[in-house]
């Protein structure tokens, strides 16, 4: 039986999305992202807006999200992303603009953008990628780093006098005027991939119809930076940061515009 | 010319009208002194309700900036427009569109540095226009006006130039160009380019994949030095292009002249007023004034070295262009800089004074 053979009996039960492309990946193995571009990839194709959509991509490890996803994308500077995509869903309207950013370039060298993006209602949405370390780097502390995680920068463990707070980033956003949809999710159990594309789905959709700025995190694990095996990252990820970064939406007033 | 329109205006509010007349998809910036009146007037004039141009204020120059990044990535026509400490804050976004090849305008209206400096007008970011400015290998074409007409022609003249080669375009005027008013025949309206015009002249952009091509990526990075160089190398070879073909210039009684002025901008209309000054006192000087600073007028100046005793280089700042000048004579005579500092305009007398005891 050939491949085609298969699919015509109907006997398909899941394929890769077509913008998905075949170039290998550079992430390590057991990264979200991978699992995010899926997702992403799904969603434009099942919007039909492959050939409208125009994406950002950060500086981080998504920086070669380019390579992966079939669409069209611009490589921003760190942090600049939603500048970019401010501009370029101004100037074409009905194009599905997002952006794709991790905790180091979205919540701290890019907070100034990220947040008057979202406030001035630009109809993006930001793809929020959470691992509370800068994974591209080599694993330093982010802003989302956790009090007593260890890493690259805080090797003694993040503590409030030497480092501060990590920062809820996706909860200031959530106070913001000009936010539509405002959500963190994950994507470690299917059920929780389901509810993330789902989520993606809303707010590329919120998006096209006008509503405003949208902000979907993803808490994500980043193994190789925690240094732990991509099975003891998700329990490790479960425990500690679903404590301090709370999973579901935080805001949707897209049924009320 | 009967039926153009004579206004009287600010050179920065030529620039605001003279971008939604040329086709301007798109300004983004932030207030900052002595340029503030290009955003006012775009507010002031709506154009998004008349041309469809969208203008938006920015939250930093970092974000203006990178607004035209994205924006110019889409093959729009897009600017911005700041005052030296803003323009800093540009650099590395200027330099991530050099490297991704993307064509754009950036209005600096020059201001005394450095640091907060004062709002009064300015030559001294000379170096920063012309050099680089940010980090990397690269150039930004650069028009240098001398009036409030030049203002508002090089908006169109930069755009054009910006996408004829890929390349960011600076107009680097300076305070007093920028505020004081002059009489203007504004350009006439061309209309915005429609959605198939620039997909069609700019098959590079990122429009989203029309017609299902192939996707476009836009980004300055290549992580393999073997790649990084041969892009580096192709960059290199337009701007050798760019020297070779777009050099402009204006010469003011250079004929029979003994001794040159240079000097760009503010700084050449005072030298134009010490040449009159010095002429009637017998002093035989002309002046060669560089539109264009990047490129650099080079083979004028070496040509106007084998004509002249002695040539200064007349800045509103500390000394910047006068060592492009030396490079281009190589010695052949002196070579003198003369000019004021912190936001001081040169008086055309002292001007005279320097020329009679410089040479």
């Amino acid at each position: 039986m050939t491949r085609e053979e298969i699919i015509e009996k109907g006997q398909l039960v899941y394929k890769k999305p077509t913008l998905l492309n075949d170039t290998p990946m550079h992430y390590c193995p057991g990264c979200s992202h991978g699992v995010v571009h899926k997702l992403v990839s799904e969603v434009i194709e099942e919007m039909g807006m492959t050939d409208k959509t125009i994406a950002i991509s950060p500086v981080g490890c998504a920086v070669f999200a380019y390579k992966y996803i079939d669409v069209d994308w611009q490589e921003a500077a760190h942090g600049r992303a939603p500048a970019l995509a401010s501009a370029t869903k101004r100037l074409w309207p009905d194009r599905l603009v997002f952006t794709y950013q991790g905790d180091g370039d979205l919540a701290c060298i890019g907070t100034a953008e990220t947040i008057h993006a979202l406030n001035r209602a630009e109809n993006i949405t930001i793809i929020f990628i959470n691992n509370a370390i800068y994974g591209m780097t080599g694993g330093q502390m982010a802003p989302t780093t956790l009090l007593g995680m260890k890493t690259a920068t805080c090797p003694y463990g993040r503590e409030v006098k030497l480092h501060g707070y990590p920062l809820k980033i996706t909860e200031i956003a959530a106070t913001l005027d000009g936010t539509c949809y405002v959500t963190r999710q994950a994507v470690h159990t299917v059920a929780a991939i389901n509810r993330a594309k789902k989520a993606i789905r809303k707010a590329f959709e919120y998006s096209m119809q006008g509503k405003g700025s949208n902000l979907v995190e993803i808490v994500s694990t980043c193994n190789s930076g925690w240094k732990m095996s991509p099975e003891k990252a998700n329990k490790w990820m479960e425990e500690n940061m679903f404590e301090f970064y709370h999973l579901g939406d935080l805001k949707d007033t897209g049924a009320d515009k | 010319m009967a039926d153009q329109e004579i206004t009287l205006m600010k050179g920065n509010e030529a620039i605001a009208h003279a971008a939604i007349r040329c086709g301007c998809d798109g300004y983004f910036g932030y207030p900052i002194t002595p340029q503030s009146e290009v955003l006012e007037t775009l507010a002031e004039q709506k154009p998004w309700e008349t041309t469809g141009m969208v203008v938006l204020q920015a939250e930093s120059e970092v974000s203006s900036i990178n607004m035209v990044y994205g924006g110019a990535c889409t093959g729009k026509k897009v600017m911005t427009s700041s005052s030296s400490p803003g323009v800093s804050l540009m650099q590395e976004g200027i330099s991530y569109m050099a490297g991704a090849e993307l064509p754009a305008l950036i209005v600096n209206v020059m201001r005394g540095g450095p640091g907060l400096g004062t709002i009064q007008p300015s030559q001294s970011d000379y170096f920063q226009a012309c050099k680089g400015g940010g980090h990397g290998d690269y150039h930004l074409i650069v028009l240098a006006p001398a009036s409030v007409q030049e203002m508002a022609d090089f908006v169109d003249l930069a755009f054009t130039l910006a996408f004829r080669y890929r390349n960011p375009a600076m107009i680097l005027a300076d305070g007093a160009i920028g505020q004081m008013m002059e009489k203007v025949v504004l350009p006439p309206f061309k209309p915005r380019r429609t959605e198939e015009e620039i997909i069609k002249e700019c098959p590079w952009a990122t429009t989203g994949r029309i017609g299902g091509r192939k996707p476009n990526i836009i980004t300055s990075l290549e992580l393999r030095s073997e790649e990084m160089e041969v892009i580096n190398l192709r960059i290199q070879a337009k701007y050798r292009e760019i020297e070779a073909k777009e050099v402009r210039y204006e010469e003011f009684m250079l004929d029979d002249a003994e001794y040159a002025i240079v000097a760009f901008g503010s700084a050449a209309r005072i030298a134009k007023k010490s040449i009159e000054i010095a002429r009637a006192q017998g002093i035989k000087v002309g002046l060669l004034r560089p539109i264009t600073l990047w490129p650099f007028p080079t083979n004028e100046v070496k040509a106007l070295a084998s004509r002249v005793k002695g040539i200064l280089s007349l800045e509103i700042n500390a000394g910047q262009m006068v060592e492009d000048i030396r490079l281009a004579v190589e010695g052949a005579v002196p070579v003198r800089h003369f000019g004021r500092l912190g936001g001081i305009i040169p008086d055309p007398d002292e001007v005279v004074e320097v020329l009679k005891s410089s040479f």
